[in-house]
Order: C-alpha cells, then sequence, then structure tokens
C-alpha cells in the first residue's frame, strides 16, 4: 500500500513542482497585486501539499513519532517566516520568500530522509539563521555606513581565511573550517558576503585604474589563500564574482575578457601544478576508468541520476546513501534519483528565479554601492548553484560546494539566508524611495 | 518563452540612458547628493548608473549556462544514461533483482537462451538450456554476470509490462515480470559453429555485413553457465591455463599470421594505385638483411603476380610487398583499420595492436606484412575488416540485441544497425574480392570452391611460438547468394594450417546458412 502511495506520489510531486515553477516566471509578467498575490498564495499552497505528502511518506516508512513533530514544527516555520516579512517589512519581495521557503523545505524533506539528526540539526540552524537574518534589512537601510567599511570587510575577510588556512581542518583534502565551542564553522561562506561588500564599497568609491588595481590584489589575496587552502569551489566563486562585479562597475568588457582569459591561464596553470586539480579533471573526463577511486562519487552520482530517470524511484525507493558526502555536495543526485529529472530541473529553474530576481534588483536600484552588492550575491548563488550542479551531472567537474539552501550544512544555510536578506534588504530600500513617477513598475 | 518575456519586461525597467561613464555619474551623485539622501534622486534626474545593459548581459550569461546545463542533464539521460546505469558498479541493480523477475535471452526467433525459472517457494534459477553452447556470449548471471547478461543486466531487470497489472503486483507485493531482451543470434548457425570447432580451443563469429548482427559466437574451451555456483571456483583458479571463462572471440589477442595480408595488399593499393604491375619470382624463401622468410613448408611459387601471391598466400612474395611499401602509409593504413586504437562498440573486448612505423627496421617490416611479429588482433577485429570489404568499405557496429519485449510480447525498444565506420573505398574493397575470390577458386581456400555460393576468404597459419609447426588456424572471410551476405572468421588454436583446419569450419557455416534458410 505505501509502495503504491509513493508509486504515484512521485507524479504528483512532479506535478505540484512544475506547477510551483510556472508561477515563478508567470508572476512577473503579470501587473496587478492582487493577481501576484494570488499567485503566491497558489505558490505556497502546492509547497505545502509537497511538504505534506512527503512528510506523510517518510511517517509511514519510518513509523518515527518525532517525524510529525518535526513536520508540525516546519510547519509553523515555514507559516511564521512569510507573516513575520510581511508584517515587518510589506515591501519585500514575496517571490523571493516563497523561493527561500521551497528550497529550504526540499532540503529539510531531503535530509530526512537521508539522515534524521542531521535534518533536525539543520532545521534548528535555519530557524536561528532566519531569525538573524530578520533584522538585516532594517540594518540595511539604517547602517548608511555600511559602504564605508571598506578596508574592514578586506581585513576581516583575509584574516578569517588566513584562519582557515592555518589551522582548518582537513575535509575531503580540502581545508576548510574550523570548530569554535564545539562548533564547525566554515569561515568561506561568510567571508564570500563581506568580500562582496569590500569590492562593491571599493568600486562604488572610484573606478580610476589606482583603485582597480588596489581592489584587484585585494580580490586575488582572497582567492589565492583559497586554492592553497585547496578550496577549489570557492575560490572559482570569489573569483567569478569580482570578475562580473568589476564588469558591472566599469562596463568594461576588456576586463571581463582579460578576467576570463587569465582565469582560463590560471587553471591550466593549476592543472599542472597542482595533482588535486588532475585528479579532479580526470575523475570528470574519463570517471570510470578511475572508478574505485576518484571517479567513485562522480559515478555514484550518475548511477543515481540515471536510475532514478525522469520521474524518479520515489521516496524511499532508490539508494541515495551509496554517493559519498550525499547529504553535502551530492544532494541535488540524491533529489534526482528519488523525484526524478523532471523535478530536479524545476529545482534548477527556482535557482535561476531566484538569480534573475537578485538581477533584476541590482538593475532597479540607483545605487551604486548596492548594486554592486546585490550583482556580487547573485553571482555568487548563481555560480555556487551552478558548480554543486554541474558537478553532480557531470556538466563540468567536481568541485566541492554546497547547494544553497537545500545541501546539510550550518554555514551555508546561515550565509545563504543572510544573502537572502541583504537582497531583501536592498530591495526594500529601493522600493522605499518616493517614486511618484514610476509607481507602476514598482513591484517585481 | 516565458522566460523572454520576462526579459522584455525587465528591460522596460531601465532607463534609457545605460552607458554613462562614472566620472560623471559621480559628479551627478554629488550634485545630487541631498535629493538623494532624501529620496529625490530619482524622481528629479532620471539619470542613473545605467548598469542596465551590462547587467541583462550578465543575466544572459548565467540563464545561458543554467540552459546549458539543464540541456546536458536531458542530453545525459536521453543518450547515456541507460550505458552508464548498466555499469557493474551501479549497486541499484541489485533493487531492481528484488522487484523484478529477471527477462528472458531469446534468440532471433525467439527461442529461450536464458530464462528464470521460479520455484513454488519463490525460489529463482536461471536456467540455460544450450548449457555450454552459447556460455561466452550470452554470458551468465552468478559469481558476477558476463556477455549479454552483463550487456543488458538493466534491460532485463526492467519490467515494461502493462501499468495497471504492475501497479496490482506492487500493491500485492508480489514481483512483475523483467523484460525479454531478443539478440541476433542464430541457434542453427550458433550449433553449426560450436560442433565445427570440436574439442579445439579458438573462436568462431559469424555476422551480418550489412547491418552488424553477430549471428554466431563461439569461444572454446567453455563452461556451462548452469553450474557456475558449483564450478566457480576452479574456473576462476584456472589450473590447466585453459582460460575457459575468456571470451576467445572478442578478448582473445592472436597474432593473425597470412590473414593479415588482406591490410598489406590494402596499403600496397594505397601506395600504387592497383595491383596489375606487381611480379615476383619467389624461390620458397627471401632474406634481406639479417631476416629470412620462408614460404609455407618452404613451397616455391615461381613467377607470380599479387592476385597469385595472394591466392596461394606466399610469405616471400608479402615480405617483398611489404618493403615495398612506404612505412608510413603502411602505419596509416593499419590506424584507418582500427589498429592501436578504441572502437567504440556496445559490449567490451580487447585492443589489437600492430608495431608498424616509419621507425620499424627490415625484420619488422618483413614480419608485420606476413601477419606475424609484435601484431595481434582478436577475431572480433578481423570480422570487421572483413565485413568492410563485404560492405563497400563500411563497418557496421557488431551488436547482439536486437530488441526488447515486455513478457507479453510487446515492443519496448527496437535497435537499429548503426555504421561505425568507412574504413576503405569501393574501389578498394573490389580488389580485395577479386583476390580473396582467387584463394577460394584457385588458392588455399579451394574447400569453399561450390555453385551454391560464391565465397571470398583468406586463410591465415599463424606461428605463435618459435618452434616451426606450432601455428593457429584462421580463415576470415564471406559468401554470398541470392543477395544475402555472411562474413565469418574462425581460429582453430593450435591446429595447423588455415586450409585444413579453419576452412572446412567456414564451408559448413556458409551450408549451413544458404541452404537451410
Amino acid at each position: 500500500m505505501i509502495d503504491l502511495l509513493i508509486e504515484l506520489s512521485k507524479y504528483v510531486f512532479i506535478i505540484l513542482m512544475g506547477l510551483y515553477t510556472y508561477y515563478c516566471f508567470r508572476v512577473v509578467t503579470k501587473k496587478n497585486e492582487d493577481v501576484k498575490n494570488l499567485i503566491y498564495v497558489k505558490q505556497k499552497t502546492t509547497m505545502f501539499v509537497i511538504h505534506f505528502l512527503a512528510n506523510l511518506i517518510i511517517y509511514l516508512k519510518t513509523g518515527d513519532p518525532g517525524i510529525i513533530i518535526f513536520y508540525l514544527a516546519q510547519m509553523a516555520f515555514f507559516i511564521a517566516l512569510p507573516l513575520l516579512y510581511n508584517v515587518i517589512y510589506p515591501k519585500s519581495s514575496k517571490l523571493l520568500i516563497n523561493n527561500m521557503c521551497m528550497l529550504l523545505m526540499i532540503g529539510f524533506i531531503m535530509l530526512t530522509r537521508l539522515a534524521f539528526t542531521k535534518a533536525v540539526r539543520q532545521f534548528e540552524i535555519a530557524v536561528i539563521s532566519a531569525i538573524v537574518a530578520l533584522f538585516i534589512p532594517y540594518f540595511i537601510k539604517k547602517l548608511t555606513f555600511l559602504r564605508d567599511l571598506t578596508w574592514f570587510y578586506a581585513g576581516a575577510g583575509i584574516i578569517l581565511l588566513a584562519i582557515v588556512f592555518i589551522i582548518g581542518q582537513v575535509t575531503y583534502g580540502a581545508k576548510l573550517s574550523f570548530e569554535i565551542a564545539g562548533i564547525g564553522i566554515q569561515p568561506s561562506e561568510f567571508v564570500k558576503i563581506i568580500y562582496v561588500f569590500f569590492i562593491a564599497s571599493m568600486l562604488s568609491k572610484a573606478k580610476d585604474l589606482y583603485q582597480i588595481v588596489q581592489t584587484s590584489i585585494f580580490a586575488a589575496i582572497h582567492v589565492i589563500i583559497l586554492v592553497i587552502s585547496k578550496d577549489l569551489g570557492s575560490a572559482l566563486i570569489f573569483f567569478i564574482a569580482y570578475l562580473f562585479m568589476l564588469f558591472i562597475a566599469t562596463h568594461n568588457v576588456l576586463y571581463l575578457g582579460s578576467g576570463f582569459l587569465a582565469g582560463s591561464v590560471a587553471a591550466i596553470a593549476a592543472y599542472y601544478l597542482f595533482h588535486h586539480v588532475r585528479v579532479r579533471v580526470l575523475a570528470f573526463t574519463d570517471p570510470f576508468s578511475v572508478i574505485d577511486n576518484e571517479g567513485y562519487q562522480v559515478t555514484q552520482s550518475l548511477f543515481a541520476i540515471g536510475t532514478g530517470g525522469w520521474f524518479g524511484m520515489g521516496l524511499y525507493q532508490g539508494y541515495p546513501k551509496l554517493i559519498p558526502v550525499v547529504e553535502e555536495d551530492f544532494i541535488f543526485s540524491a533529489i534526482s534519483e528519488e523525484f526524478g529529472i523532471l523535478f530536479a530541473l524545476c529545482v534548477i529553474l527556482v535557482y535561476l528565479s531566484c538569480f534573475i530576481m537578485f538581477i533584476n534588483i541590482a538593475m532597479q536600484i540607483k545605487d551604486d554601492f548596492f548594486c554592486l552588492c546585490a550583482t556580487g550575491l547573485a553571482c555568487i548563488l548563481g555560480f555556487q548553484t551552478f558548480l554543486t550542479i554541474g558537478g553532480a551531472v557531470k556538466f563540468i567537474p567536481s568541485t566541492g560546494v554546497t547547494l544553497p539552501l537545500i545541501s546539510y550544512g550550518g554555514s551555508s544555510c546561515f550565509s545563504t539566508l543572510i544573502i537572502f536578506a541583504i537582497i531583501q534588504g536592498i530591495y526594500i530600500y529601493q522600493k522605499q524611495k518616493p517614486h511618484k513617477k514610476r509607481k507602476k513598475e514598482a513591484s517585481y | 518563452m516565458k522566460v523572454s518575456s520576462f526579459f522584455k519586461n525587465m528591460k522596460t525597467k531601465n532607463l534609457p540612458d545605460s552607458d554613462r561613464n562614472f566620472r560623471e555619474d559621480q559628479e551627478l551623485y554629488i550634485e545630487n547628493y541631498e535629493d538623494y539622501a532624501t529620496g529625490n534622486y530619482l524622481v528629479d534626474n532620471k539619470k542613473s548608473p545605467g548598469n542596465g545593459k551590462q547587467l541583462m548581459f550578465l543575466t544572459y550569461v548565467f540563464v545561458a549556462v543554467f540552459i546549458a546545463m539543464m540541456g546536458y542533464t536531458v542530453y545525459f539521460q536521453l543518450t547515456q544514461s541507460s550505458e552508464v546505469i548498466n555499469s557493474s558498479y551501479n549497486k541499484r541493480q541489485d533493487i531492481f533483482s528484488d522487484k523484478v523477475v529477471r527477462g528472458k535471452i531469446l534468440s532471433n526467433n525467439k527461442e529461450v537462451l536464458a530464462e528464470t525459472q521460479v520455484a513454488w517457494d519463490g525460489t529463482e534459477t536461471r536456467y540455460y538450456p544450450y548449457e555450454n553452447i552459447f556460455a561466452h556470449v550470452v554470458g551468465y548471471s552468478a559469481k558476477g554476470k558476463s556477455g549479454i547478461e552483463a550487456n543488458a543486466n538493466f534491460t532485463l531487470l526492467r519490467s515494461n509490462a502493462f501499468l495497471l497489472e504492475r501497479m496490482k503486483n506492487t500493491l500485492k507485493g508480489e514481483k512483475n515480470i523483467g523484460d525479454n531482451v531478443i539478440t541476433t543470434l542464430d541457434i542453427d548457425l550458433q550449433k553449426t559453429a560450436y560442433n565445427a570447432l570440436g574439442n579445439y580451443r579458438g573462436a568462431v563469429i559469424v555476422m551480418e555485413p550489412e547491418t552488424g548482427k553477430i549471428l554466431a559466437m563461439v569461444s572454446k574451451p567453455d563452461y556451462d553457465p548452469n553450474t557456475m555456483e558449483t564450478t566457480w571456483d576452479s574456473l576462476v583458479a584456472d589450473n590447466s591455463g585453459e582460460s575457459r571463462l575468456l571470451n576467445r572471440a572478442t578478448h582473445g589477442i592472436y597474432p593473425p599470421g597470412s590473414t593479415f595480408k588482406i591490410i598489406t595488399t590494402l596499403a600496397y593499393i594505397r601506395q600504387f594505385g592497383s595491383v596489375d604491375s606487381y611480379q615476383f619470382d619467389c624461390s620458397g624463401s627471401i632474406t634481406e638483411e639479417n631476416t629470412t622468410i620462408n614460404c609455407y613448408h618452404n613451397s616455391v611459387h615461381g613467377d607470380i603476380d599479387l592476385k597469385t601471391s595472394f591466392a596461394k598466400s606466399c610469405n616471400s612474395s608479402f615480405a617483398n610487398i611489404g618493403l615495398l611499401i612506404d612505412k608510413k602509409e603502411f602505419e596509416d593504413t593499419c590506424n584507418s583499420l582500427m589498429f592501436n586504437q578504441k572502437i567504440s562498440l556496445p559490449f567490451s573486448y580487447k585492443q589489437s595492436s600492430v608495431a608498424i612505423s616509419k621507425d620499424s627496421d627490415t625484420d619488422e617490416v618483413m614480419q608485420t606484412a606476413i601477419g606475424q611479429g609484435k601484431t595481434q588482433m582478436t577475431p572480433l577485429h578481423m570480422a570487421m575488416i572483413t565485413s568492410a570489404i563485404a560492405n563497400d568499405g563500411i563497418v557496421m557496429k557488431p551488436y547482439f540485441i536486437d530488441s526488447v519485449e515486455n513478457y507479453e510480447g510487446t515492443l519496448v525498444k527496437e535497435y537499429s544497425p548503426k555504421k561505425s565506420a568507412t574504413i576503405m573505398t569501393e574501389s578498394e574493397t573490389e580488389i580485395l574480392k577479386e583476390l580473396m575470390r582467387a584463394a577460394v577458386t584457385e588458392g588455399t581456400a579451394s574447400k569453399l570452391s561450390t555453385s551454391t555460393y560464391t565465397a571470398y576468404g583468406k586463410t591465415g597459419s599463424a606461428e605463435y611460438n618459435d618452434e616451426k609447426g606450432d601455428s593457429h588456424s584462421w580463415f576470415t572471410g564471406f559468401a554470398e547468394a541470392n543477395g544475402k551476405r555472411i562474413v565469418t572468421t574462425i581460429i582453430v588454436e593450435g591446429a595447423g594450417s588455415g586450409s585444413e583446419y579453419a576452412v572446412p569450419i567456414a564451408g559448413k557455416l556458409f551450408n549451413q546458412y544458404f541452404t537451410n534458410e
């Protein structure tokens, strides 16, 4: 009986997720606020039905009453969060909040299915992060000196990354984290935010060559520390964010072109200099030749995605735990295996919707500093998503970064929620300007 | 479509003057600071930093990258996934065997080659009615998997039974019945090949040159796939050095002996355009530098042209031809025939190798030209080259699996013939056919001379150690009648000359194919 429910639920999940994704893109073509609000309600409905159905299956499969309590707690969270935003920041972007909740929810479902204790821990961190993040839009508006802390950002960022390099713990060959009071912290997750602030602050002040060189040097220091810590994924994210921010600030395609050229040269150099880079590339080009070692992860991921097929195996019907670090770097493969490729493609589109929303906000804001912040954060979110998913489907070599909001990982979850809150803050900041003449195009 | 309208929407939100340079912006910013601080900046000055164009560009880049990634995922699922998930490393296959009764493997006329029998208590046994006859090609499915059992593992464990029936089974907690795989294998030809090879070690391949369908594939010594559980340990230990588990047709690498003269001839044709002007006086052996090549049984062939050299398989003449061919041309010809490289095939095989290059010394050239030296190739590779000659220069990809049906016989998937490569021109195949025909009408394969079909071929006796007389018996060739054509490649290990041992097997196969249909 449960098996039949699972078999049927596969299709329900795909249809609901498809609808949700459709609404993500449909809503931006609507002008009328009421119509928009109706779509947001529809989105939330599909979300809650998916949530209920998935947890029902999890409960029936495990028989653990703890699931019911956990489900109710999540329900409360997903009802309260949008409500709080609505009350405190009536002008916040509801689409972004919905997407944020949707991605968190998919993460909770998948983690509950994979490792219940990790799911609970993730939920606790998400609740705390969401509460902290709730204050951020207010501070974005009030703290006018944010744009002047240029050297604080650079200093703090470089010091934090350097600490990780010196005392960091090695996880899967890379130095990523250190422990404070028993809590593992992955500083690069937070540094990427202040790093964006640093570049935005530098380039919004001046754009002459001297300023650009200065910015580039300090951005490069970040990237180099990450490379020697073997955190290649983060290094790439930092590099790409810097490149696009520089391009947006200067409008100069030459910088972008020469940046990519330099990046390619550096990548080739890294290939010849570092063994671990060659290993990653080999695992990408011919994973089956090194299936017992370097290629194990990627091939397991491909087995998961391929076996799941378009419609997935159904919850609890796959073997996602065969993939090493499935909760962190390869959770996308687990989703694809049990919910199907069609569902997984919708997840990609939801991220794309978030990215476009970030950029849309960057376009509307007339303040250079905030525009650059939004651009940088958009690049970080977009590129990180690309690295994880691209690595999981073997579109690109795997770099070992997390899938924002879905993967297990406190630092990642916390920092992504902060990024979303900053974007909300910028959005609200921009909307609170008395745009008398531009009112009709004020909301998204 | 949605996305594009979305962009249109975004574009309208941008202010028109987007490519203002920064200094102006900065000045404006300072100039209008008060407005800015009070929020009137936008109202009074419709002049903005205007990053619209650049941000649109950025968006396009990311959207393109995301769409490419999604496209790749779809592409992966459509084209690569079935092969990838069929890997023996994919432990997920075991999930399916808990839910599905493994499907049958059937011959080309749908007779059972392998099936799972379910006892009253639910115990499953894999049963192979033909026992040893199809051992290597169909494979085994206990203690690991091989052959078609391995290649089609996932297919056999998938059920495409009627949806409602599957739901009913799921509901009742019963197993579904897996899909059947219909192979290209022909039982009569397989039996003929199996019996003709007798007690010898060796391999036989029969395939259709126009399609690449493998009609028969025998490897000996063999094993009974029904008894793997009990015989496995001794098969793996292989104390007698027989390598029973090895499929010699695809994985056995042998010196090709005189069958390689086909390739030497092709290199000659490519360099000189035709074989007409060649003439050689055979005295039973040829010596060049320190290498002496003898003709088989030291026969003296006398004054001969290339056609006779080929038909009589004159070693001295071919060693001479080898020396006439430019080494680079020789190497290029070998490379064009898929030596020293991977071939994309739907099953595993061993790679063939040849040592000829522009740095080869005289000895190496002379040995290679007659198929000795370091040259090693699989019977499968030889069959593929032969099928190109039979098929106007085009090699079709050899394959075993013709179609997949659900257990009730409804078609699920059909595999169509695929071209592997064009490795010769039509005029080259015409010359080679003429020579291979001569081997039948006036040469070493004369036992195939009959009015029932027209046969073409090349024999070989490949010496595999320094002792004289120890040689593998080869034949590779094809026959046609009534518009039908089949290729066969045969190797009989340690039997002696090709014309005595391998050619009669080919004769039996051709008779079976052309008279019993």
